[in-house]
């Protein structure tokens, strides 16, 4: 557990240095309260060749899952999707009205302030397989919409 | 399900058609958002809070109540509409006491009234949380014509749902129907009108 506390609070990504090499910026985890069972996990991916990510994994959560965010009209609908296409050179955001990463069954509350480790499994065309791992901190539940924040600077 | 969707709109509509011919009428107030006046959603609301006590739109006169559906395990847009009624309050100056949030769980069987109370207490302490039994849930949604959908995700699921928040006046006549990416400015700037220009 004492892995999980926040060293820095500019805790930056740190990718394995691999066939891809993806790039990931400004990863974040949204913290819950007690007993709340699921949040979301946000960063930029960029990968130099055609990549996809086909798993994703972290050791707060039984269960992780990409999720694509997406609304119908006025109805807000939520799918899983398999495999996240990171297409040459093309910055893919992971963020609130889009795709994220789905924590699902923690298995303890997620502070702020804390460092959640989530490793990508990322395919390239020819099916090599490299693993990118991230420290992503953990921000304020409320984090999103104050008309404060606009832009992250890394 | 499509038919309450195409009922929401076909109000909207019907409600800017009825803005734009009463152009003679004496300057009806202008929202940003999908006017709502003369529509009754929500009739007979009432529903239990987390503390187990029985809450109706009576309770909130005098201020301008915005009704949210959600979810806690909802990673994106609960989170955000509750991040934007808060940015709604602070937007609100002195008036910030003014509109109450009212925030519905379509998840009864998950999010427990503690959990709610935390998550919304995080966000505003003003806020509050609305827990009913499933049944009774689908029915208050209904009266709104929300829609909510648990959907299988691997061993869970999760839940599609209507994302728009409706908002009461002071008076406790529905008044807005506004869209999950409205900006709180423009929403402030309704709450303002609202504030201003209602009579009871």
């Amino acid at each position: 557990m004492k892995r999980l506390i926040a060293t820095s609070l500019f805790a930056m990504a740190v990718a394995m240095p691999a066939v891809a090499q993806v790039r990931v910026d400004d990863p974040w985890v949204r913290a819950t309260v007690p007993h709340q069972r699921a949040t979301g996990a946000f960063m930029q991916l960029t990968a130099p060749v055609d990549a996809r990510v086909v798993e994703v994994r972290s050791p707060v959560a039984a269960v992780v899952e990409v999720h694509e965010m997406r609304m119908e009209g006025d109805v807000m609908k939520m799918r899983a999707v398999q495999a996240l296409e990171l297409p040459a050179g093309r910055m893919v955001e992971l963020k609130p009205g889009g795709y994220h990463i789905m924590l699902l069954d923690l298995k303890s509350q997620v502070k702020e302030g804390e460092v959640v480790p989530v490793t990508l499994i990322v395919e390239d065309k020819d099916g090599q397989r490299e693993t990118v791992a991230i420290e992503a901190p953990v921000r304020s539940l409320t984090q999103g919409h104050s008309p404060k924040q606009h832009g992250h600077g890394h | 399900m499509h038919s309450a969707l195409n009922g929401l709109r076909l109000f909207a509509a019907a409600a800017v058609v009825a803005v734009l011919s009463a152009c003679s009428a004496p300057e009806p107030p202008k929202f940003h958002a999908a006017n709502m006046t003369g529509v009754e959603y929500g009739k007979d609301f009432r529903m239990r809070d987390v503390d187990g006590r029985e809450r109706t739109l009576d309770d909130f006169r005098g201020k301008v109540v915005m009704v949210f559906f959600g979810f806690m395990q909802c990673p994106d847009v609960c989170p955000t509409a509750l991040s934007r009624a808060v940015a709604v309050r602070e937007l609100l100056g002195e008036n910030a006491d003014s509109m109450q949030l009212l925030f519905i769980t379509v998840d009864p069987e998950r999010d427990t009234p503690e959990v709610m109370r935390d998550y919304l207490a995080a966000f505003d302490p003003s806020f509050v949380g609305l827990h009913e039994s499933p049944e009774r849930t689908r029915e208050i949604a209904d009266s709104f014509f929300v829609i909510y959908n648990k959907v299988p995700t691997g061993d869970s699921y999760t839940l599609d749902h209507t994302a728009t928040s409706f908002v009461f006046d002071p008076a406790g006549r529905l008044r807005l129907a506004v869209s999950h990416n409205m900006p709180p400015e423009l929403i402030a700037e309704d709450i303002r009108t609202l504030l201003g220009t209602t009579r009871y």
